[in-house]
């Protein structure tokens, strides 16, 4: 069964683009990666999900059940953290963190203080008088607590320290371990490299490609480095042309025997031809030439 | 119930404040009757006398000389209009805070429904207007008893419905416009409450305006009507009960299906 999966999804505000035809699936058990600039999506496509704001049209189910029709039978199974975290100013962290459990009908007092330690997280301390960062803590403490079936995180790490950050992604793969979806929006690619088994890009409302971290990486294309000359050859296929000192890197995803032969001919001291990192597949998934990169 | 008692407890402050001013005014306005009383023996000749100025209060109606009707006026204007700017800025802020606030992401993402959410917000505007009525009858009864003045009680019960009422109404009315916006709104919600105590005034100057009655709850607390009549003006009530329940509607309709951004 997917955890999450959504049929032609569409979303307007008015007449402004929200998202557009989004078909996306995540498998359960999944560590799934939603990436995208700013505006692209992410944020309508997971408040949909939550059922904060209704679709236009197309459908979307989690656990196999309606996001519309179902939710409150949805909800609980769900723990969410927003990319805002915004609480009640006047409440201390606890009181928060003890409000979310009873909304929840549950109580999550030990896993709850297992997480606070784990996070450091001051619980008696009032939200008003919180940095960002420790707000954060508060929001991932309710997301937590109640051992969802799956975690909808949407930029969880913005404003959190190196170690915290660290601690939190231990948690979630000791979650993702005992058999918790993990569906996360980053902007943080080298998080989404390292953690996530499955990443889908968004951009301008539409998604441009859902695959296992692995194929993203394998995409016929090679970043080609260069010494010796001044210019590069002239070729098709050529993109993102650099000069770092002495050296010329472009990425190239024409066929391998015209790159040789174009080579062949130049007085090269030095060649390196090697798959392009994630960070750079991503990069062009983020700019406007992005959907032909493949 | 968890949401209930949440809503007291993020209004406890805003409450506690407000009764305890409306509640102090009105106290002290019944401990200066005495006095106005031995000093001006019997005024209400004067105030009966300033024309439009008297009719714009009702107070050409009413006999100062006596204590409910010294009392129709004074507690018009503390209670009724206390009340209706507490029970305003309750309403208009019930359900826009949590997304002025950004809570409301944190809140609904939790297995409760829109209709739970509104239904509990609206129990806890009603019961803190509740709880500022029962103060502000208490402070009434300990003061009218420390001054020895013995009004009749169902004319001061009516008095005090009335104003229930009028309460209930401003709060629903802007409970309804709190669905449609997701900032604070205060202003609005003051206004209303504004608006509504000057169309009353409107109507007492002119009887042409006389129809702006049937849209302000004022018009159906005129001090002066109700201890005339004995009772609560059941044509001015009625219009006032369809637009607390046309809020409420509004409320449960709108919010229940809007997009929260």
């Amino acid at each position: 069964m997917h955890a999450i999966k959504t049929v032609s999804l569409t979303k307007y505000y008015g007449q402004s683009r929200g998202i557009i035809d989004l078909n996306l699936s995540v498998d359960e058990g999944d560590f799934f990666g939603f990436i995208g600039p700013n505006g692209a999506g992410k944020s309508t496509t997971i408040r949909t999900l939550m059922g904060l704001i209704a679709p236009s049209s197309g459908t979307a189910e989690i656990f196999g059940l309606d996001i519309v029709k179902q939710k409150q039978e949805i909800l609980p199974s769900i723990g969410y953290m927003p990319s805002e975290a915004s609480f009640y100013r006047n409440m201390r962290a606890g009181e928060i963190i003890r409000l979310s459990a009873s909304l929840r009908h549950k109580n999550c007092r030990r896993e709850a203080k297992r997480l606070c330690r784990r996070l450091a997280l001051d619980t008696e301390k009032k939200i008003g008088e919180l940095s960002l960062g420790n707000r954060k803590k508060v929001s991932i403490v309710c997301a937590l607590q109640h051992k969802p079936a799956l975690c909808v995180l949407d930029e969880p790490t913005s404003g959190l320290d190196p170690l915290i950050q660290r601690e939190f992604y231990a948690i979630l793969e000791e979650r993702n371990a005992e058999g918790t979806t993990i569906f996360l929006s980053s902007h943080v690619l080298s998080e989404i490299e390292r953690y996530c088994r499955h990443a889908a890009v968004i951009r301008q409302g539409k998604l441009l490609i859902s695959d296992s971290l692995e194929n993203l990486g394998h995409t016929g294309t090679k970043k080609v480095t260069i010494r010796g000359v001044d210019a590069p050859p002239a070729l098709e296929h050529m993109k993102d042309i650099r000069k770092n000192g002495d050296a010329i890197s472009f990425l190239y995803n024409g066929t391998p025997d015209i790159l040789l032969k174009a080579l062949a001919y130049l007085p090269l001291t030095d060649v390196d031809i090697s798959e392009p990192d994630l960070e750079e597949v991503f990069m062009h998934y983020y700019s406007e030439e992005g959907k032909n990169f493949t | 119930m968890i949401l209930f008692k949440h809503e007291l407890r993020q209004g406890r402050n805003t409450l506690l404040i407000w009764s305890g001013v409306i509640a102090f005014m009105l106290g002290i306005c019944i401990f200066i009757y005495p006095e106005m009383k031995d000093q001006m023996g019997d005024i209400s000749g004067v105030f009966a006398d300033m024309g439009g100025f008297s009719a714009a209060f009702g107070m050409d109606q009413l006999n100062f000389g006596e204590f409910i009707g010294f009392f129709g006026v004074e507690c018009g204007n503390v209670l009724g209009l206390g009340g209706a700017f507490f029970a305003a800025l309750l309403g208009i802020s019930a359900l826009a805070k949590e997304e002025k606030e950004q809570t409301a992401e944190f809140l609904l993402t939790h297995p409760v429904t829109r209709e739970n959410v509104v239904l509990h917000k609206l129990c806890a505007v009603l019961a803190q207007i509740a709880i500022l009525n029962l103060l502000a009858i208490c402070i009434t009864a300990v003061s009218i008893l420390m001054i020895k003045e013995s009004p009749e009680a169902k004319t001061l019960a009516w008095l005090f419905l009335a104003y229930f009422i009028l309460q209930i109404e401003t709060a629903s009315i802007c409970f309804g416009m709190s669905a449609f916006i997701s900032q604070g709104g205060l202003g609005i919600g003051l206004g209303m409450a504004a608006l509504f105590y000057f169309l009353n005034i409107i109507a007492n100057l002119t009887e042409q305006a006389e129809f702006l009655k049937y849209i302000t709850p004022f018009g159906y607390t005129e001090g002066a009507d109700i201890i005339a009549k004995g009772s609560i003006d059941v044509k001015y009530l009625s219009v006032g009960l369809v637009l607390t329940a046309v809020g409420i509607a509004a409320a449960f309709y709108w919010y229940c299906r809007k997009d929260i951004v």
